[in-house]
C-alpha cells in the first residue's frame, strides 16, 4: 500500500467520512475561538497538508503525556489526526526497539532534515548524564541532536515545556525544559500534567493550518492558553457571591461551592480545562470537588500548598507579628531610655538663673 | 525567575520581613509617644481630662458643620476613600483569609461585584484628592513629597488588585505577586509616614480633648 501522502489520504484510510472530519474542524476552530468561517480554512489547509515526518523524544517522564492522547477515551477524530502525521518516532508507541528503532529517527531525520517537527515529553537531566540515557545516548545529546534539523518543536507536559516534577526542589537531576537548552528553533509549550488531549492535536492541528501559533509570554498557544480557569470556571458565580466551601466535606463542598479556600490554584493558571474538558468532554477537576493545582504553569510542585488559599502567606505570620511586638518594645523600651537619660542630661546642664543674675551689674 | 516563583517570594519571606517591620514598627512609635517622659502633675484639675478626652475622641470623627461648610470636598473625598479602603481591605474574601491567617480571625466577607466596585470609587476619590492637593493652592503650599509617596503607596494595591482581579496586563501570578508586593511596600512604610495616623489617630484625638477637658494649670 502506498504511504499516504496529505493529511486527507491519511484520514480516508482511517475510515473517517466527510462529515466526521468537518465535525473534528468545527471543534478545533471552537476550541480556537476562531469564527464559524475558518473550519472550511482549517479543513481546506489540513486536506492539502503533506503529512509532516514527526519524531517523538521522551525524556525524564512518566508517559501520562502519551497516555493522555492515545487512552483517555475510545478512538476518535483526535487519534486519527494523530494517525494522518507521520510518526516516525515514538520509543513507547513503536513496535521496533534497539538499533532498528534508532535507525528509524536518524531516517526520519535525514530524509526530512530541517523540516520534521519534534516533540518532546519529559524533562532533561543536566547532571549525570547517565541519569536517563535512549540507547546508550543521553537525553541532553538526542534533544540536540535531533532539535538541530527540526522545524520547530513542540514541548509537551509540563516537564518539556517547564522542567516540571523532575524539576522540583531539590531537583536531583539537573532536570531542565527544552526552552532552556534549545533557542535557536521555535518551540511551542503544550504545559499541562498532563496536558488535554484535544489541546495537544488540536496544536498539531493549528500548526499544519496557520504554521506558528500565536504565543504568549510562556510558549503557550494562547488560543488555548489565553484565559484562566477562574475565569471559565463554571463555580465562578460562587466565588463572585462570596459562598466559598471550607473544607472537603462541609455544606459548601456538597452544594459545589467555589474551591478558593481550599486552595485553588484557578485564578493563576491558564488552561482549557474548564472550558474543554477532560474524558471526551466529561469534567474537569474542579468539577469532580478537587481544587485546581496549576498544572500547566511553570513550578506548579513548589508553588506553596496545594490546600492553602492562593493570597494568604506561606510563613507563620501570627508568629512573626508576636516577636516583632517583642522586638518592638525591647527597641521601643530602650529609645525611651535614651530619650529620658538625653532629657535629665539637658536639665541638668541647664544654668539656673537666679534674682542675683538679674541685678548683675554688667 | 518565574513568575511562580516571584509570586512564593513575596507570600513568603517577603511578607514576613513586612509583617516583621510593620509591627514592630508600630509598637516602637507608639512608645516613642508614650515614654517622651512628662512630668508628673501634682496640681488639681477643675475638668476631667478623660472626659474631655473621650468627647474629642467622637466629636472629631464626625464632621461638624463649619469644617463641611469651609472644605466639603476634603470631607466627602476623605469619607469615601476611607470607607472604601475599610471595605476593600477588611470585606474582600481573600483579604479575610490572610488576617484568619495572622490572627486566627474570621468574618463573612461581600461579594466580590460590591468589592470590585469599591475598589473603583475608591481610586477614583483617591486621583480627586490628588487633583485637589495640586489645585488648591494652599494644600499645594502645604504639601511635600511626603504627602505624595503617602498617596502612591495607598493608591498602587489598590490600582494592582483591581489588575490582579481582572487578569490585566500580565499572567495571573506575576499580577497577583505584584499586588501583594504593593501592600508589603504599604506594611513597610505605614509605621513611619503620615500613614501612622492609622494607629496614632484616637491618642492624638484623645491628648488634644484631654489638655482641653483639663482646665487648669499643671504643676
Amino acid at each position: 500500500m502506498n504511504k499516504p501522502v496529505t493529511v486527507a489520504d491519511a484520514l480516508r484510510l482511517g475510515g473517517v467520512t466527510r462529515r466526521g472530519f468537518l465535525k473534528y474542524c468545527s471543534a478545533i476552530a471552537s476550541l480556537m475561538a476562531l469564527p464559524p468561517a475558518s473550519v472550511s480554512v482549517i479543513a481546506a489547509a489540513l486536506e492539502k497538508a503533506r503529512r509532516p515526518s514527526v519524531i517523538w523524544l521522551s525524556f525524564q517522564e512518566c508517559t501520562g503525556c502519551t497516555e493522555s492522547l492515545t487512552r483517555s477515551h475510545a478512538a476518535t477524530v483526535e487519534d486519527l489526526i494523530f494517525n494522518a502525521i507521520s510518526l516516525d518516532y515514538h520509543h513507547t508507541l513503536q513496535a521496533a526497539s534497539g538499533d532498528a528503532a534508532e535507525a528509524a529517527r536518524e531516517a526520519a531525520m535525514h530524509d526530512n532534515y530541517g523540516n520534521y517537527l519534534l516533540v518532546v515529553d519529559g524533562s532533561i537531566p543536566t547532571g549525570n548524564p547517565g541519569y536517563s540515557t535512549i540507547a546508550g545516548i543521553s537525553n541532553k545529546d538526542m534533544l540536540l541532536e535531533v532539535a538541530a534539523g527540526a522545524a520547530a518543536i513542540v514541548s509537551v507536559g509540563s516537564c518539556a515545556a517547564f522542567g516540571g516534577i523532575p524539576h522540583a526542589d531539590p531537583n536531583p537531576t539537573g532536570a531542565v525544559s527544552v526552552a532552556d537548552l534549545i533557542k535557536d528553533k521555535p518551540i511551542i509549550n503544550v504545559p499541562g500534567c498532563p496536558p488535554i488531549p484535544a489541546v495537544i492535536t488540536g496544536v498539531l492541528v493549528q500548526y499544519l493550518t496557520f504554521g506558528l501559533p500565536q504565543l504568549d509570554h510562556l510558549g503557550r498557544p494562547v488560543a488555548f492558553y489565553g484565559q484562566s480557569i477562574h475565569d471559565r470556571c463554571y463555580r465562578r458565580p460562587f466565588y463572585d457571591k462570596g459562598l466559598f466551601a471550607e473544607s472537603f466535606d462541609d455544606e459548601g463542598a456538597k452544594k459545589g461551592w467555589c474551591l478558593y479556600k481550599v486552595g485553588c490554584k484557578g485564578p493563576t493558571t491558564y488552561n482549557a480545562c474548564a472550558t474543554t474538558k477532560w474524558n471526551n468532554g466529561t469534567s474537569f477537576p474542579i468539577e469532580a470537588g478537587h481544587p485546581c493545582l496549576g498544572c500547566s504553569e511553570p513550578d506548579f510542585w513548589d508553588a506553596g500548598s496545594f490546600y492553602k488559599a492562593l493570597s494568604t502567606p506561606t510563613g507563620s505570620i501570627g508568629a512573626t507579628a508576636v516577636y516583632a511586638a517583642g522586638a518592638g518594645l525591647l527597641a521601643g523600651a530602650a529609645l525611651g531610655a535614651v530619650q529620658r537619660s538625653r532629657k535629665n542630661a539637658a536639665i541638668r546642664k541647664h544654668e539656673k538663673i537666679g534674682i542675683d543674675d538679674l541685678t548683675q551689674e554688667s | 525567575m518565574t513568575d511562580t516563583d516571584f509570586l512564593l517570594l513575596v507570600r513568603g519571606p517577603l511578607f514576613d520581613a513586612a509583617t516583621f517591620i510593620l509591627c514592630a514598627g508600630i509598637v516602637v512609635r507608639i512608645l516613642a509617644i508614650l515614654l517622651m517622659g512628662r512630668k508628673k502633675n501634682l496640681a488639681e484639675p477643675r475638668g476631667s481630662a478623660v472626659t474631655g478626652g473621650f468627647g474629642t475622641m467622637l466629636r472629631r470623627s464626625l464632621p461638624d458643620a463649619g469644617t463641611f461648610h469651609r472644605s466639603g470636598f476634603t470631607v466627602i473625598a476623605g469619607y469615601v476613600f476611607h470607607i472604601g479602603l475599610f471595605v476593600v481591605i477588611f470585606l474582600f474574601v481573600p483579604h479575610i483569609l490572610v488576617f484568619e491567617r495572622a490572627i486566627g480571625l474570621s468574618w463573612s466577607g461581600l461579594p466580590s461585584n460590591i468589592v470590585d466596585a469599591t475598589t473603583v470609587v475608591t481610586i477614583i476619590a483617591l486621583v480627586a484628592v490628588l487633583i485637589h492637593r495640586f489645585t488648591d493652592p494652599v494644600k499645594r503650599m502645604l504639601s511635600t513629597f511626603h504627602d505624595y509617596l503617602v498617596w502612591v503607596v495607598t493608591i498602587l494595591p489598590l490600582v494592582t488588585g483591581y489588575l490582579a482581579f481582572h487578569r490585566i496586563g500580565m499572567s495571573g501570578p506575576a499580577m497577583l505577586a505584584i499586588h501583594i508586593l504593593s501592600v508589603e511596600l504599604l506594611m513597610v512604610l505605614l509605621p513611619f509616614t503620615k500613614l501612622s495616623h492609622a494607629f496614632t489617630l484616637w491618642m492624638a484625638r484623645w491628648y488634644n480633648g484631654a489638655v482641653a477637658g483639663y482646665k487648669g494649670v499643671r504643676s
